[in-house]
């Protein structure tokens, strides 16, 4: 089979399956559609990467005539449902954006739009097979989850509509725009399904309809729909320089020079730190938290976050070496040590998973802007393993707010012995972000290892050794109170339906075995595709592999040790200060009262309070987004 | 450069061995020497490991079995971190795995879920984020000196590292004290006998399971000075006497100072982490990179 194929049905079976959950009607079971497609979408994602992981690059005719029509008709639908809904909610902010993106694309196209027959609107290399994994697996196993998800969420909050149709409608539509985003080479396509991921994300927060569900899902909007001016403007740029249209390509665009191509890239690039979330934008996405969680987990974490840096990923040769570039990374590294600090100072689970998620953006952002061919060996590492530890995360907490009613990291305390499998698996998926030997600690050692290389290098460095450490603070303190043995508990581990689990053994085993088997992504994806865009390439060292995988094995044995003790050690109640009652865990007051014993973490917000270092992050990131934009107008001046 | 690998693997079976010996004597003397400094006699040198031979001769007496797991995680843990250091591996590396260690035993007094325990981890764990940037700093320096990251060629290279890196070394020692468990920053565990927690993040462990911190205290002491050992490398007796007397400067720290609080701990090992860190390599970056490029 050619590749294209598996391309097009990977983006528009999605699509035939979300029209499907449209219109299934009440009588037809509609969790099957849901189960089908998403196995169909995983095995063709699996079997595009058995048939193109050793192909290079590949660009593909693909007639864009109607499908332009297509899409600019859409883009209209789209823009005036906006407007409708901008109006009735009184949200001018996002109304004035729509309409001026809107007018931007009506004129590009009609002035230069039918006029550019672009030959290349498809393409393929080993980038698109890592995100098309991602998207893929991790995409079609949280559509499974949610199925059981939503129906919880909706016997728990029966004030809540019911839009279950809806709901799946748009997450297939959603895995549609995000494979097309990533194997269009066309721009003005790449916009299209942008506006469309923004559009699902925008709806999808918006869920339960509530206030500030509302709220929020307009906040998210609204910062998308800048960045998506910015892209346009990016577009109108490229055809009023290139009226061929020969440089809306993608791979033609990035290697055209550094005079012609730094305009589009800053702006395309600033697109990118909006949907990423980026400081000053991460408001919307510690906002988008409103949204049922396997939303969060799918757009918010693993997928719609990623087009953006995937995105800046695609422009870092042309950012390497240059000032604007290095403005940008500065974006992400500055957004990595401010919400890895404030992240200690949430107890909202899905809060500090979503600092977390923006942090680590931030990260391969900082990588993709400095742009050298280590780092961005670094940034496509960092994006595997953030998006499966994350994910797996997302749902754990998805199914322990469904079992205990909170969110809340403090109503987590002794989770091990209340929900046993779900805190060994979050404790996985936690070590998975912040433990060696596993992936995100493996993808921020080389990374330090790759800045000292780097022009300005020691910058990040230092960014990076600050807000590591805070990191570890907050997931460490966090394992803590899950794994804390609080006696009298009781198993509520119960009604969990089997393809959660099924989903959740799945994405926890993918965590272990992305660690163990990275070498091999390494060299059979990363490494051919750096060294095609830079003829150079980087790896571990094979010693520091073995040691690896000894210290991975090593970690997998340890808990066995507990069932070869030569005797059984006895238990006693923990010390007191002496002056405990009844079991250990109470205290007697001045006045002969028995107080309980509660236990709640450290936060330090006089140190890592939010506001505080958002204002600054603000001030600092918007500075620094201004100086790119100086200088490129500076260019073009 | 890569070490010969039977070399390596040597060395790191004679720290294995032998670091416990070094490190119990050194807390030997440790101890003689602050006995000394308060006009006591103090006990005999050997009084650590009579002390550890009878941690593993009491009962077994847990508050949770998990415990169990986690005091040998941090002992396997930081034996493996050091055996890494000593082998020649790459110094980055050896950091990850010794701070996986001390996350083992911030869990293990985690689990124990009692308050003093609970106390004890979450300062531990502001002494890891304290400590954790001067020693990745640290690595970062020694790299810009020697061009690698593996402490094998490190401590072959001919070049005096602490003369390029003299305030990375001072940061280096302040973060040792934290390290040592040393006053002013034993905060959430002290060697001496009273703190207002107790015993902080070891009170709920007893017995062998308290013996296996302890020897992994010995493990950690060894690979700690080793570290001051590579600022000196080209000159193994210097290094020698630099170790000697960075110890008794860490001695008498923590036998003229009283303890601080956290707020105070995290500040200044922030603060002189990015100051005398940052400027120190940021001087050499720019000495490497622009002067002489």
């Amino acid at each position: 089979m050619q590749i294209v194929q598996l391309l097009l049905f990977l983006i528009l079976f999605p699509l035939i399956s979300a029209i499907f959950l449209l219109f299934a009607g009440k009588s037809f079971d509609s969790s099957w559609i849901v189960k089908i497609s998403a196995l169909g979408i995983g095995v063709v994602s699996l079997y595009l990467l058995a048939a193109g992981f050793d192909k290079g690059l590949i660009t593909y005719a693909c007639s864009s005539g109607p499908v332009d029509l297509v899409m600019i008709i859409i883009e209209l639908v789209i823009a005036v449902y906006l407007l409708y809904l901008g109006i009735r909610h009184r949200k001018y902010s996002a109304v004035i954006l729509v309409l001026v993106q809107a007018a931007l694309i009506l004129w590009f196209e009609a002035t230069y739009g039918h006029k550019i027959e672009l030959s290349f609107n498809l393409f393929f290399d080993q980038l698109s097979i890592i995100m098309a994994l991602i998207i893929g697996i991790i995409g079609s196993l949280i559509c499974v989850y949610s199925l059981g998800y939503m129906e919880t969420y909706h016997q728990h909050h029966p004030e809540i509509a019911d839009r279950r149709r809806m709901f799946f409608f748009l997450l297939f539509v959603f895995l549609s725009a995000m494979f097309g985003l990533v194997f269009s080479n066309n721009l003005v396509w790449i916009l299209f399904f942008w506006e469309i991921t923004t559009f699902c994300s925008f709806v999808l927060i918006g869920y339960s309809q509530t206030e500030e569900a509302t709220n929020n899902a307009f906040l998210a909007l609204s910062m998308n729909l800048l960045g998506g001016v910015a892209f346009a403007a990016a577009l109108i740029y490229i055809a009023t320089m290139d009226p061929s249209g020969r440089l809306l390509e993608l791979n033609t665009l990035i290697y055209s020079g550094y005079v012609f191509a730094i305009i589009p890239a800053v702006l395309i690039c600033f697109a990118g730190l909006t949907k990423a979330a980026q400081l000053p934008f991460s408001s919307w996405l510690t906002g988008a938290m409103v949204a049922p969680t396997p939303v969060s987990a799918l757009l918010h974490s693993s997928t719609m976050v990623k087009a953006g840096v995937y995105i800046i990923l695609r422009f870092a040769p042309v950012l390497m070496g240059t000032t604007e570039g290095l403005m940008i990374a500065l974006v992400g590294g500055i957004t990595f040590l401010l919400t890895s600090c404030m992240a200690i100072s949430q107890s909202n689970a899905k809060r500090v998973l979503a600092y977390s998620t923006i942090g680590n953006l931030g990260l391969i952002v900082a990588c993709a802007g400095v742009g050298t061919y280590n780092l961005m060996w670094v940034a496509i590492l960092l994006m595997i393993f953030h998006a499966v530890a994350k994910s797996l995360l997302f749902l754990c907490v998805g199914t322990v707010e469904n079992r205990i009613g909170s969110r809340d990291i403090e109503d987590m305390g002794g989770l091990i012995e209340r929900m046993p499998k779900l805190a060994v698996m979050m404790f996985i998926g936690m070590a998975g972000m912040f433990l060696a030997p596993f992936g995100m600690i493996i993808s921020k050692w080389a990374a330090i290892e790759a800045f000292t290389a780097a022009p300005f290098g020691l910058v990040f460095i230092v960014i990076l050794a600050f807000g590591g450490s805070a990191s570890l603070f907050f997931w460490c303190k966090w394992m803590g109170k899950i794994l804390s043995v609080m006696r009298h508990q009781e198993n509520v581990e119960t009604g969990i339906r089997p393809e959660k689990w099924a989903v959740l053994y799945i994405l926890t085993g993918l965590v272990v075995i992305v660690a163990l088997i990275f070498p091999l992504i390494s060299s059979a994806l990363i490494e051919p595709f750096v060294m095609q865009i830079y003829g150079e390439t980087t790896r571990l060292a094979q010693a520091n592999i073995t040691i690896m995988l000894l210290m991975l094995g090593l970690l997998i044995i340890m808990p066995f040790s507990m069932l070869f003790t030569r005797k059984a050690p006895r238990i006693a109640p923990p010390y007191m200060g002496g002056m405990s009652t009844e079991g250990g865990m109470k205290y007697t007051g001045s006045m002969g009262v028995s107080h309980d014993l509660v236990l709640s973490n450290y936060y330090l917000k006089n140190y890592f309070g939010e506001e505080r270092l958002f204002m600054a992050g603000t001030l600092v990131c918007w500075g620094l987004i201004l100086i790119a934009f100086i200088m490129i107008a500076g260019v073009i001046l | 450069m890569i070490p010969e690998p039977y070399a390596s693997i040597i060395n790191a079976i004679i720290y294995l061995l032998l670091a416990p010996v070094a490190g119990g004597l050194i807390a030997g003397i440790d101890r003689k020497v602050t006995a000394r400094m308060q006009g006591r006699v103090g006990p005999p040198l050997l009084q650590p490991f009579y002390d550890v031979g009878k941690f593993f001769e009491k009962e077994n007496l847990v508050v949770t079995t998990t415990q169990n797991f986690y005091a040998l995680s941090y002992l396997v843990f930081m034996a493996v971190a050091g055996a890494l250091f000593f082998s020649g591996g790459d110094m980055l590396l050896v950091i990850f795995a010794f701070t996986l260690s001390h996350i083992f035993l911030v869990l293990g007094a985690y689990a124990a879920f009692s308050p003093y325990s609970h106390i004890g981890a979450e300062r531990e764990l502001i002494q890891i984020i304290a400590y954790e940037p001067m020693i990745i700093i640290t690595a970062v320096g020694m790299y810009m000196v020697t061009k690698s990251f593996y402490v094998g060629s490190i401590v072959q290279s001919t070049t005096p590292i602490i003369l390029y890196l003299p305030g990375v070394f001072i940061g280096y020692l302040i973060v040792l004290t934290i390290k040592l468990r040393k006053s002013p920053f034993d905060l959430s565990t002290s060697h001496h006998a009273h703190q207002e927690i107790v015993k902080g993040v070891t009170t709920d462990f007893a017995g062998p399971n308290l013996g296996r911190i302890e020897i992994a205290h010995w493990y950690e002491y060894v690979f700690l000075l080793g570290v001051v050992y590579l600022f000196f490398a080209w000159n193994p007796l210097i290094a020698i006497a630099a170790i000697i007397i960075a110890y008794f400067l860490e001695i008498l720290v923590d036998n003229t100072t009283s303890r601080v609080k956290w707020q105070m701990t995290l500040r200044s090992a922030w603060l002189v982490a990015g100051t005398l860190g940052v400027i120190n390599l940021g001087v050499l970056y720019y000495l490497r990179m622009v002067v002489v490029p």
